[in-house]
């Protein structure tokens, strides 16, 4: 028997199949479902053991990013994700399955507490930005899918509402609690404002986990460099020098394997 | 049920954290140095139309438009004002304005939101619109409001604004459309039946034929009118208002490239039609067996390998890019993106080159209703950005120039690459097959657009609202997962044939696909956005996100219900018959039965004059020291300086098959020439997409296509593209005046001598002519002509591709290609205020000698750097070379193959076919002996200094630049 990861798709949903792919090479068997299949009980979360939300422009991200997706999973699915997260079953939620999950309340869910304590609001800049970045892999062993992660990586960007926003105070919760998994930084791996800090992301925030460290949600594309030669300047360094996202993936089927087969 | 009631909700910004959508309006008003604005403050307002109650509207409001964290919201009851969402902001020295879209406009935001108060379990609410509110505190005046609203906030084609100072406002000057009396809060599924109207043309005389035409906008001429009235007398009848329109849009320039298919006379030839004498010749000439499907469909396709087709088309959108820049260039993207899906390929690529005025055009000098270059700019780039991104199409190629000549006519070239499985490609609808309309609503927008575009613009047309079309990307997406899926279900597709509603809307795509066969169609089947729509407008109406498909009865339930999955409407509308004739219904009323041989085929074709002197420049005189600040100004002009503000706006990673991105080298920014795709998991193949343009060599159009199809080319083999195919986009201003279609007539011969020079196919193209503006003073203002080449080639393997940034110091630096006395035309000429008149022309059995070498040395792996080594000259490409990878650069123009002894016509000449290449120091010897027989020639190495040094012909130092001061220059221009 093998891992069974569910990449869901809504209208909008764009970074989808490159998604699939990660997966897949991570070793499990990757489906993409729309959300509608859900909905009207032609598939359930229960069959899956890694649930997987995409980027995109999910309903085309009217109102606000990802905000009806959102009210789609507590609304619509709130059962069957929530008996998916008491399982702990990871859930990875990439941009706009990042701002998605944060609207719903499932991340950072301090105190498992689930309902919206964060959000992402449009970048300081006010425009869509595609930029390959640095990220300091600052989690202590709590999120299931970075552990033996490097703890510098270079990734893209690509949004027009990624500004991480949370109370200062709720932000030190998040410290204690281990639930900060990415910030961004400077190449030097220091803490740095724009442009290493794309959208102006309170304390640089990129990525955060919640508290059992099942759910990851993060605002970069690791599933865009999976290979040698997605690198935006492959062309300079040598084979040696890659050092792709695969091991995220790998990670979370691991611990789904371990776990549930 | 008490009586539909509008109740209105504002959302503002916290304090806690800045709102960067007005800081970013704050910024444009102080750049237009607009006076007198200390504070500026953005609610988005919600018009919340049906039979809520107070709990409901609470319920809304906290569950999905409000983000507590940084949005507080107000809402007021049916009886109160949008004032009330404000009564906390003191009065005096407070004005507003709100912003809305004109009834009829659609805003594709509002049925998402009544999809998610539905979500809510609140079935009461039946209708939403969407406004802004701008509260500005500070020292002003209504003008100084109007002035803002009119260059900053609002853009009148579409929208509307209303102002007032605080205190003097009433319900009736802050009104917001959708309230239940509005037409604009009709249920769109009602739609009220109107009869076709009888056009008196049999017996009408020319000039009633002509104020006909004219009153219909038509924009058919006197001869074409007559035809159809020698037609209907034959028929014994007048045609209805729905077959005239019909007509005029199968024979508008748009949809049937009459320009490309007359004969014309030069002064010592007549040929007759240019597509077919040259540009199609050449194909059938060159004979080329990787050619799947070239011209005919709506996108030409190639071969990527024995499984896999590539498809590719470029279309324009220039005229609705004029009126509403956001709108008409995010839908020119959309539209090319439907081609594409129109052969049943999936899109992989998004590419776009825009041209615009000048960007520091004085306000003053603007007509009234013309948009400022910076804005046209802005709006274009969004829209651009916003239809790709949300489709997840990556956008990595593209250009942008400036020309005073596009003031009035802004050019946006847009275009798509596509890949599909060959045996997928099908074009076959039966008699009795079903004709299924899918995606988007028909609304009014977009009425008129292909007959507008071959009339010139003028202060009356940017009135044109409903030739105007709002963008749904989202809607498009779910067409495109559905098609793929009724594609991909079956080893056959489970339709027949697939098009895209483009231009002409209904009419010429079903009328396009009924050809030879025939058709009948239900008009009132269509769902539409508004009531009241005529049947003539539901027909040619261009409304976006909208493809037809043909599909055998027995598929027809099984494709609605995939598309039903993906939320997207599926309506059969008609079936194909063999009738020869188009039949359109209304109820139960024939409103139209049109011969489609008469339609297709009988537009009258007159012959046109093709005339043109061409004018000669002065020259300017030889400069031969201290040409650094010659490279600078270059490097730092509009059509050079890094367009890196833009590129990041596209998302180019998307999909994450993006090899070589448009931003190249150490930091990411250096200036790419083309975009590499691996576009199939399993092999290393990949696509290579590259482009080439040059209005300034218009002065010469013979030589402006040789020149831009070598640039594209170039630019392909920079990357390592080889087995090349081309496509050709032409603007231009009107070709009825003989000097417009002699320029014409000479760039198309450009093409046909080049593509058989080079043995590179066209295999699609499309025109935009009529680019001209009308000025108060009647007067003509045409654009610069314009031909754009989009080349699209294949790399066998793309770990061998090349980027252009410099890797090691030490290494050589080759000059592939000879250097001619070539200025004319050129930027160095152009920052010294003069034109010239040599444009660089193409001997082209040495350059295919040196290109196809220098694959051979790219594919040996010898290659470390590559740049296109055109715009600026040799200087230019080494500065960006050299910034790129952070390294610099020694030159000597001495050892520069040439018979020129002038130092700045060496260094400034932009003779075509040549490449700047770095090579392993290593393997310097072996790239020698590959390279023998091709003009290639140690110009310089790549040095551990941060500067660029070139020595002069007798070895003295004539530039020597600090690298992060020409990238200061190249960078600062667009840092906006």
């Amino acid at each position: 028997m093998t891992v069974k990861t569910i990449v869901l798709r809504v209208d909008g949903t764009n970074c989808d199949v490159e998604l699939v792919e990660a997966f897949r090479q991570a070793g499990a068997q990757t489906e993409r479902i729309h959300i509608n299949e859900l909905i009207r009980e032609k598939y359930s979360l229960e069959e899956y053991h890694i649930l997987a939300i995409p980027g995109g422009f999910s309903y085309g991200d009217y109102v606000a990013a990802g905000k009806l997706l959102a009210n789609d999973l507590k609304y619509r699915l709130r059962k069957d994700v929530e008996q998916f997260i008491d399982q702990s079953k990871p859930i990875l939620g990439i941009c706009n399955g990042f701002q998605a999950l944060v609207k719903a309340g499932f991340l950072p869910a301090l105190d498992g507490r689930r309902e919206q304590q964060a959000t992402l609001a449009t970048n300081d800049k006010a425009l869509f930005i595609d930029r390959w970045i640095y990220l300091k892999h600052e989690n202590q062993g709590t999120c299931i899918f970075t552990k033996s992660l490097d703890n510098q990586l270079y990734v893209p960007v690509n949004h027009g509402e990624g500004k991480f926003v949370m109370k200062e105070s709720d932000i030190q919760r998040l410290e204690e609690s281990d639930q900060i998994v990415f910030r961004y930084v400077n190449p030097k791996g220091e803490l740095a404002g724009y442009p290493w800090n794309p959208n102006g992301s309170v304390s640089n925030i990129a990525g955060i986990c919640d508290e059992h460290g099942t759910i990851l949600g993060l605002m970069p594309h690791p599933e865009k460099y999976i290979h040698r030669y997605q690198h935006p300047f492959w062309t300079r360094l040598s084979e040696l020098e890659f050092s792709g996202w695969l091991p995220l993936f790998k990670n979370a089927v691991d611990y789904a394997r371990r776990r549930f087969l | 049920m008490p009586p539909p009631a509008m109740w209105i909700v504002g959302i503002g910004h916290k304090g806690v954290t800045i709102d960067p959508h007005v800081q970013e309006v704050s910024k444009v008003i102080d750049d237009l140095g607009i006076q007198g604005v200390d504070q500026i403050e953005c609610i988005k307002v919600y018009a919340i139309i049906g039979t809520p109650t107070e709990k409901e509207i609470k319920t809304i409001c906290k569950k999905l438009l409000v983000d507590q964290l940084i949005q507080y919201h107000r809402y007021t009851s049916p009886e109160g004002s949008l004032l009330d969402l404000i009564i906390d902001k003191e009065e005096n020295g407070t004005w507003l304005a709100l912003i809305q879209y004109r009834p009829g406009v659609t805003d594709p935001s509002e049925e998402r939101i009544k999809d998610g108060i539905r979500v809510l379990g609140i079935e009461s609410v039946y209708s939403v619109t969407t406004a802004s509110l701008y509260l500005f505190k500070g020292r002003l005046t209504n003008q100084i409001l109007e002035t803002i609203c009119e260059k900053v906030l609002a853009n009148d084609v579409i929208q509307v604004h209303s102002t007032c100072e605080l205190g003097r406002c009433n319900k009736s000057n802050l009104g917001i459309y959708g309230a239940p009396t509005d037409d604009a809060s009709d249920k769109p599924e009602a739609s009220s039946h109107v009869l076709a109207e009888e056009i008196s043309i049999c017996e009408a005389g020319d000039a009633d034929l002509m104020s006909i035409s004219k009153g219909w906008r038509l924009s058919l001429n006197l001869e074409e009118m007559k035809t159809i009235q020698k037609h209907y007398s034959a028929e014994g009848r007048n045609p209805t208002d729905v077959e005239l329109n019909t007509i005029a849009q199968t024979w508008s320039e748009h949809c049937y490239h009459k320009t490309f298919k007359i004969p014309v006379e030069t002064d010592d030839e007549k040929i007759n039609g240019l597509l077919k004498t040259y540009i199609m010749r050449a194909t059938k000439e060159l004979n080329k067996p990787w050619c799947i499907s070239t011209f005919i469909d709506n996108a030409g396709i190639v071969e990527f390998d024995e499984e896999y087709g590539i498809a590719v088309k470029v279309e324009t959108h220039n005229h609705p890019t004029a009126l509403d820049p956001f709108g008409g260039a995010g839908t020119g993207t959309g539209g090319v993106l439907r081609d594409i899906m129109g052969v049943g390929a999936k899109p992989i690529l998004s590419t776009n080159i825009l041209f615009f005025g000048l960007l520091d055009t004085p306000h003053n000098k603007l007509p009234k209703g013309l948009l400022h270059p910076i804005r046209m700019m802005k709006g274009a780039v969004a829209g651009i950005a916003d239809y790709g991104n949300k489709m997840g199409i990556p956008t990595a190629n593209g250009a942008i120039f400036f020309d005073e000549g596009y003031l009035y006519n802004p050019l946006v070239f847009a275009g798509s690459v596509g890949i599909m499985p060959r045996t997928k490609y099908v074009r076959n609808p039966q008699p009795g097959d079903i004709i299924l309309v899918v995606g988007g609503k028909t609304g009014m927008d977009g009425i008129h657009g292909v007959t507008f575009a071959s009339a010139e613009l003028s202060e009356e047309t940017q009135s044109l609202g409903s030739a105007v079309q709002i963008g749904n990307p989202v809607e498009e997406k779910k067409v495109l997962e559905g098609l793929l899926r009724a594609r991909d279900k079956y080893e056959k597709p489970l339709y027949s044939a697939v098009t895209d509603c483009g231009g002409g809307g209904l009419s010429s795509a079903i009328g396009e696909t009924a050809r030879g066969s025939g058709a009948v169609v239900n008009l009132e089947k269509i769902p539409l956005k508004h009531r009241g729509m005529k049947p003539w407008q539901i027909w040619i109406s261009e409304s976006q996100e909208r493809m037809m498909l043909a599909v055998p009865k027995e598929n027809v339930e099984e494709i609605i219900k995939i598309f039903e999955e993906e939320n997207c409407e599926a309506t059969p509308i008609g079936q194909f018959t063999d009738t020869k004739r188009l039949v359109l219904h209304y109820q139960d009323e024939v409103v139209g039965n049109i011969d489609l041989e008469f339609l297709h085929r009988g537009v009258p074709l007159l012959p046109r004059q093709a005339h043109w002197e061409r004018e000669k420049f002065p020259e300017p005189e030889s400069k031969e020291k201290t040409l650094g600040k010659y490279i600078k100004l270059i490097l730092s002009s509009p059509n050079v300086a890094s367009k890196e503000w833009v590129i990041r706006q596209y998302d180019h990673e998307v999909q994450a098959n993006t090899i070589i991105n448009p931003l190249q080298g150490v930091h990411c920014d250096g200036p790419g020439d083309a975009c590499v795709l691996k576009p199939v998991v399993d092999s290393w193949r990949g696509i290579v997409v590259s482009n080439g343009a040059n209005p300034r060599y218009s002065i010469d159009p013979y030589n402006m296509a040789l020149s831009v199809i070598d640039e594209a080319l170039r630019n392909n083999i920079c990357c390592g593209g080889r087995r090349i195919a081309i496509l050709d986009n032409f603007s231009w201003g009107n070709p009825e005046r003989p000097d417009q279609l002699g320029k014409l007539f000479d760039a198309v011969r450009g093409c046909y001598d080049a593509s058989l020079g080079f043995g590179t196919p066209f295999i699609s193209g499309k025109d935009s002519l009529y680019n001209e503006y009308i000025q108060e003073d009647g007067k003509a203002v045409a654009i610069p002509p314009t031909l754009v080449i989009t080349a699209v080639g294949i790399i066998p393997d793309i770990r061998n591709a090349v980027t252009m940034d410099v890797k090691e110091a030490g290494n050589p630096l080759y000059i592939v290609g000879e250097t001619f006395d070539e200025l004319g035309g050129s930027h160095y000429y152009a920052v010294r205020g003069f034109v010239g008149n040599n444009v660089p022309t193409v001997r082209f059995k040495t350059a295919k000698t040196n290109m196809d070498s220098l694959i051979l040395a790219i594919d040996a792996g010898l290659v470390k750097a590559c740049h296109d080594c055109s715009e600026g000259g040799i200087g230019i490409v080494a500065a960006e070379m050299a910034f790129a990878g952070d390294l610099g650069i020694h030159l000597e123009l001495g050892s520069v193959p040439s018979k020129m002894t002038q130092n700045d016509k060496i260094l400034f000449s932009e003779s075509n076919s040549r490449f700047i290449v770095e090579i392993a120091e290593s393997r310097a010897t072996e790239f020698e002996e590959l390279m023998h027989g091709a003009v290639c020639v140690k110009i310089g190495k790549v040095i551990d200094a941060q500067k660029l040094v070139i020595d002069g012909v007798d070895g003295e130092v004539i530039v020597e630049e600090p690298l992060n001061a020409l990238k200061e220059d190249w960078q600062s221009t667009f840092r906006w």
